[in-house]
């Protein structure tokens, strides 16, 4: 009944478009059921019983929150030890974390209860009314808009209200532009080297030793950086910290040594030493490093969404998300050791727009 | 000997080989300590009968994949590689994990208890050392994890290890049902030998990319995890990232609110 | 009743102006008066006789709303240690596995909280916990309030600002991930990174503004921060405000039932009951939170390193609220990337990103509006749907969470993989043809389930309650005795009503005369959303049926009482249903 009366009494209610369920024959709706006193409404015992109990929970709350007080200055902050199910752990951290549980979570219970034991449970009726105004009440905020609108003479003089909304809607402009032009630099072509140049020797990551061709076996694989990147980085003309974050981020390679007959590209081999080659760490999909070499099958996993390179086939994608292969670094020997012939081909990393 | 070849590049591995073969003599049982690895494999370097024993092993549980002579089979149910200079390291690192011999072919060979006793793998590392040089069993040395730099090893795990195995050396999976597996509860010496044998679809990482310190250093980070060096927060959830935060708190966490809420909402008795 | 009332029943049964002997009329004290005197604000305690319907379904907004507080706390604590800094130190502090090793002053200040500010951890893990709970809650709010209906006119608005919040709270969370600069946080502000770039035209652009500059550069974690305490959280608040007020402002939505109209409100007042147990509730929701934090750990940013963008650790996921943006990410293909006119399209990164984030949000925020001009209904709704008697609405939300959760499920396949033994090939591929069959299967399975449930009620109304009573007829017949609902268990089963389609409502498209009624393409559209939802459909009992299932003793009800223009039109569609009726 109550939908249906609603619509009967909503004034502003547009004809109905659906037929209304047969209103006569509906069920009454039978009203409230019958209050049902609870235990302690009518056994004082019980009553007596849920006030201990609420009175308890408040009690074991100030012990939660003078335990937390007197373990915060007595415990060992470095005190270890092993629990059953959680395993070792800082017990300094548990002990108060578990007052401080106390502390907040009895003064929740004991309200709790309260309310539901000894607070009043009848159920309160409180009426609802239409959300919409009446039909008077709507005429008279009309008059009070038109009033304002016709003593501020727009109705007169349009032109004040087209330059008003004008000037209301580019004020923030020049602001806008003040954040947005300061926030960074123009991209130009960053993206589109690294810091590899032809004769950087390549350096194993982490240690920064430079590497020898024959100590690169097959079923190998070593993280390379470009030198002076990575080891020791103090000298006088060194990068600064975040040049070579900048570096590890673009520059990072794998070198892997495959047998050449195994390559399928015949740029993959130019590009290597006797079957050893180095690829472009960086996903060509949002950027995750590549790095897990499965040396049976020669394929490289990214761990963030599974694009898969064949490192045979020159990092051609096999399956996943990324569409590009990731890119070769061409490298040499000089001196006896692994050295960049040439910067990387094509841009890095994730695609952009203006990759082309 | 390949053994000795391969120590030959450490003067202390010498030094050590000399004490450990006299500690041999000079004690029979010692052979048998499966506390002492070391003295066992200064003996499986020696003796030539223990190359015999161990050809006899292999026929019996290895030659069906891997060939009577060591040299790769590629049946369908029996295909193994050549084992034609993997070393004893390789040996000691997959029999030993008790990886091989395998149960059922399958895309990867899982670790389970080994059949063998340590003196019969022993055997079988002389045995696949005589077929050509390979690495060895490493040096106690570079298990001891005595004097390893944890945070060094860190940072070598976290550049070459964590990508696959995960950060905190929980595993991580492959392509094709392939992964790699939790280093947990793995002996110090089986973790050596897998950086330095690759196993299965793990790269090798020979002694010029990581030095057998830096692979020490490695290990020492593993065993510091192992150890709950980094348990200090409470329950750590399998170390699994955000899938068993989430895990966690869209059943027992959110339960707990919801049991709460729901006897809020109940009339008391 | 006779007791003589006692204890809380004596209080109760006191009238408001206080006739007990021990009670004398109660003034205001004397702080009262005070603020009164300048404030008036005796006017506004008729506030706390507002009347808050009980149900724990309400309460999920409420952990929500909590929860939030309690980061706002643990958060305003932590800003007193964090260094939102991105420039090099080396770290020296007591965890040892990373001494000597370099890293940011973000990563390096995030320690110094775990390990050497007593009590920091414990902070950090409520923070993050409860900043879970918090989009837990709101997950769970948003489904209680689309199931039930509660969007529905009046409260459109509070829908759309609810909507906003949500989105903003998990925008906050990821910006709140992304702080520690830790090497999973690293990675996954490396992957925004990369969403931003793919998109065309401005996203090189984007990205270098952002980041000002290259990646990853040195202002990304100073601005994050910024956001994260500054400007995210008085959206948060802001917003929390004006959507709490509308609830006070519409009053509660109720469930159905004996009493329960659509113009009143039956529940406990603001005073005392609710002040109680709302305000407990936010004693227990903390206090819960602070056992999880004491005894789970999470986050251990010490266990994933500092960030380095040549590393990356296995199992690489964000926290589960962007799961299935990176999860679309890992299903879409790599052939949606090409090349045209000399510039690269990356569908396969920016539709699982840059597009889906504000496309799940439109769908959700625009809802109502749909279902409203569907139904046409412009009445005002307060009392709430069952779920099962609005079966299409049911069924589309069942599907939009099985399609949420299949993408949020992409995100941890190299876990299943691992934990399953399965191929992480596999499952991404499994995953890609859930993504388009599931949520077919499960609006289908979840509409008929609500209608049985429909019928189930029907058949509870009709024939009553088995009383496990045997009896034998004159015949020698036996039969279970049933025995009906009485007036308050059945006004729950037929309560609702059920909404008619507009091919049956709208009358034919040709009038009298049979000249073309002028409708438009709008109207047909809707005519066919309106089959759609209402094709199938489970009237409710009538008194009429319930008294032919007298008659007929133990025999069958019909389903009418309706204009016999429907029950025509309604013959062939609805066969199954009424033949389920009869038995």
């Amino acid at each position: 009944m109550s939908d249906d009366q609603i619509a009967v009494h909503d004034p502003h209610a547009k004809p109905a478009t659906y037929v209304e369920a047969d209103a006569v024959d509906r069920f009454e709706n039978p009203g409230l059921p019958p209050h049902r006193p609870r235990r302690a409404d009518v056994d004082e015992q019980a009553a007596k019983r849920a006030e201990r109990q609420v009175a308890t929970m408040f009690t074991l709350s100030i012990l939660g929150t003078l335990g937390f007080l007197v373990c915060y200055f007595v415990v060992d902050p470095e005190l270890r030890g092993s629990l059953l199910v959680i395993g070792e752990m800082n017990l300094y951290h548990l002990i108060l974390g578990l007052t401080m549980a106390a502390s907040l979570l009895f003064i929740g219970l004991g309200a709790v209860h309260w309310a539901k034991t000894l607070m009043p449970d009848t159920e309160v009726v409180e009426e609802r009314h239409l959300q919409a105004s009446d039909q008077e009440s709507r005429d008279e905020a009309a008059g009070i808009l038109s009033d304002g609108y016709r003593s501020a003479q727009l109705h007169r003089r349009p032109v004040l209200l087209l330059t008003a909304g004008g000037a209301l809607s580019l004020f923030a402009l020049p602001m806008a532009l003040q954040v947005a032009g300061g926030l960074g630099p123009l991209p130009g072509d960053t993206l589109e080297s690294t810091v590899w140049k032809r004769g950087m020797r390549l350096m194993i990551d982490p240690s920064g030793a430079p590497i020898r061709p024959e100590q690169v076996t097959q079923g190998s694989v070593i993280h390379v950086m470009p030198e002076g990147y990575v080891g020791d980085t103090h000298g006088e003309d060194a990068p600064s910290a975040l040049e070579i974050m900048e570096a590890k981020a673009t520059a990072s390679v794998l070198l892997v040594k495959l047998n050449p007959e195994d390559i399928q590209s015949q740029k993959q081999l130019d590009w290597g030493v006797d079957g050893i080659v180095a690829y472009s760490k960086i996903c060509t999909h949002v950027g995750c490093p590549v790095a897990l070499y499965e040396r049976q099958t020669h394929h490289l996993l990214c761990p963030c969404h599974q694009s898969t390179f064949d490192m045979t086939n020159d990092c051609e994608v096999i399956f996943g998300p990324a569409k590009r292969p990731l890119p070769q670094l061409p490298i040499m020997v000089e001196n006896g050791y692994l050295v960049a012939a040439d910067g990387f081909a094509e841009p890095v990393g994730p695609s952009y727009w203006e990759r082309g | 000997m390949s053994k000795l070849a391969a120590y030959r590049r450490s003067p202390i591995a010498l030094i050590v080989l000399l004490f450990l073969g006299l500690a041999f003599t000079g004690t029979a049982y010692a052979a048998l300590q499966p506390t002492a690895p070391s003295d066992t494999y200064a003996a499986s370097g020696a003796a030539a009968d223990d190359v015999e024993e161990g050809r006899k092993l292999f026929l019996a549980n290895c030659a069906s994949c891997h060939g009577t002579n060591a040299e790769g089979k590629t049946g369908v149910n029996t295909a193994g590689p050549s084992l034609v200079g993997v070393g004893s390291a390789a040996v000691d690192f997959q029999v030993g994990t008790g990886r091989m011999p395998m149960a059922a072919p399958g895309v990867q060979a899982a670790d389970k208890p080994t059949v063998f006793t340590d003196k019969q793998i022993d055997q079988l590392g002389a045995f696949v050392d005589s077929l050509g040089p390979g690495p060895s069993v490493p040096d106690a040395q570079y298990t001891d994890l005595v004097n390893a730099d944890i945070a060094n090893g860190g940072k070598i795990f976290r550049t070459n290890c964590a990508m696959c195995h995960n950060s905190s050396a929980q595993g991580g999976a492959l392509t094709r049902g392939k992964y790699a597996p939790s280093l947990m509860n793995v002996e110090p010496k089986h973790i050596y030998e897998a950086m330095l044998t690759g196993p299965q679809s793990m790269p090798v990482f020979n002694d010029a990319t990581l030095q057998p310190q830096e692979k020490e250093d490695v290990i020492a980070f593993i065993k510091n995890i192992e150890e709950g060096g980094n348990e200090y927060g409470g329950h750590s959830l399998g170390s699994l990232g955000p899938a068993g935060d989430a895990l966690f708190i869209w059943t027992i966490g959110i339960g707990l609110l919801i049991a709460a809420a729901v006897w809020l909402g109940r009339k008391a008795a | 009743m006779t007791t003589i009332p006692q204890g809380a029943e004596a209080v109760r049964d006191r009238t408001p102006t206080g006739t007990s002997s021990d009670d004398a009329r109660p003034s205001l004290p004397p702080p009262l008066v005070w603020a009164d005197d300048r404030l008036g604000v005796a006017k506004g305690m008729g506030l706390f006789k507002k009347v808050f319907p009980d149900h724990w379904s309400f309460l999920l907004g409420e952990i929500a709303m909590y929860s939030m507080i309690i980061c706002l706390i643990t958060g305003t604590f932590l800003t007193f240690w964090f260094v939102p800094s991105m420039g090099h130190v080396i770290y020296d502090g007591s965890y040892v596995p990373l001494k000597g090793v370099g890293m940011s002053e973000a990563y390096a200040s995030t320690l110094d909280i775990s390990f050497d500010i007593k009590g920091g951890l414990l902070i950090r893990q409520l923070h993050h916990w409860a900043a879970l709970l918090f989009i837990v809650g709101i997950a769970l709010h948003v489904a209680r309030v689309f199931f039930t209906g509660a969007f529905r006119k009046p409260r459109e608005l509070n829908w759309v600002i609810g909507t906003v919040l949500s989105l903003l709270a998990i925008i906050e969370g990821f910006a709140g991930y992304s702080l520690p600069d830790d090497l999973l946080s690293g990675t996954g502000i490396r992957a925004m990174n990369g969403f931003m770039s793919s998109a065309p035209v401005i996203g090189t652009y984007m990205t270098f503004f952002v980041f000002g500059g290259e990646f990853p550069g040195e202002a990304i974690i100073p601005r994050l921060y910024i956001a994260h305490v500054l400007l995210l959280p008085a959206l948060l608040v802001g917003l929390f405000a004006v959507h709490i007020f509308l609830v006070f402002w519409h009053k509660h939505t109720q469930y159905p039932g004996p009493g329960r109209t659509n113009t009143n409100v039956v529940g406990f007042p603001l005073m005392p009951v609710y002040t109680a147990k709302a305000g407990g509730f936010f004693f227990i929701v903390f206090g819960i939170t602070a056992l999880i934090s004491a005894t789970v750990t999470i986050n251990a940013v010490w266990a994933y390193g500092p960030y380095d963008p040549s590393q990356v650790t296995a199992g690489s996921q964000p926290d589960f609220y962007m799961w299935f943006s990176d999860g679309a990410l890992r299903l879409l293909p790599g052939w949606l990337e090409f090349e045209l006119w000399g510039f690269t399209w990356s569908f396969n990164i920016f539709l699982g990103s840059l597009l889906l984030l504000p496309l799940v949000w439109i769908i959700l925020g625009v809802y109502p509006f749909i279902e409203k001009w569907v139904t046409g209904d412009n009445r005002e709704h307060h009392l709430l749907d069952r779920p099962r008697n609005a079966p299409v609405r049911t069924a589309i939300g069942a599907a939009a969470i099985s399609i949420y959760l299949v993408l949020a499920i992409a995100t941890i396949n190299d876990i299943l993989a691992i934990k399953l033994h399965l191929s992480i090939n596999d499952i991404t591929v499994a995953l890609r043809i859930a993504f388009f069959l599931l949520p077919v299967i499960v609006f289908m399975v979840t509409k008929r389930l609500c209608l049985s449930l429909q019928r189930a009620d029907r058949d509870l109304v009709l024939h009553g309650t088995e009383t496990g009573r045997i009896q034998r007829t004159p015949e020698g017949r036996f039969y279970e005795v049933h025995e009906d609902l009485d007036a308050h268990d059945r006004w729950h089963l037929v309560q609702h009503e059920a909404q008619h389609p507009l091919s049956l409502t709208a009358g034919p498209d040709t009038d009298e005369y049979g000249v073309a009624k002028p409708r438009g393409m709008a109207f047909k559209v809707r005519r066919a959303l309106s089959e759609f939802y209402f094709r199938d459909r489970v009237d409710p009992v009538t008194p009429s049926e319930l008294a032919a299932a007298h008659h007929h003793g133990e025999a069958e009800a019909l389903p009418g009482g309706h204009a016999e223009a429907i029950e025509e039109a309604r013959a062939e569609e609805t066969l199954s249903l009424r033949s389920d009726d009869r038995h």
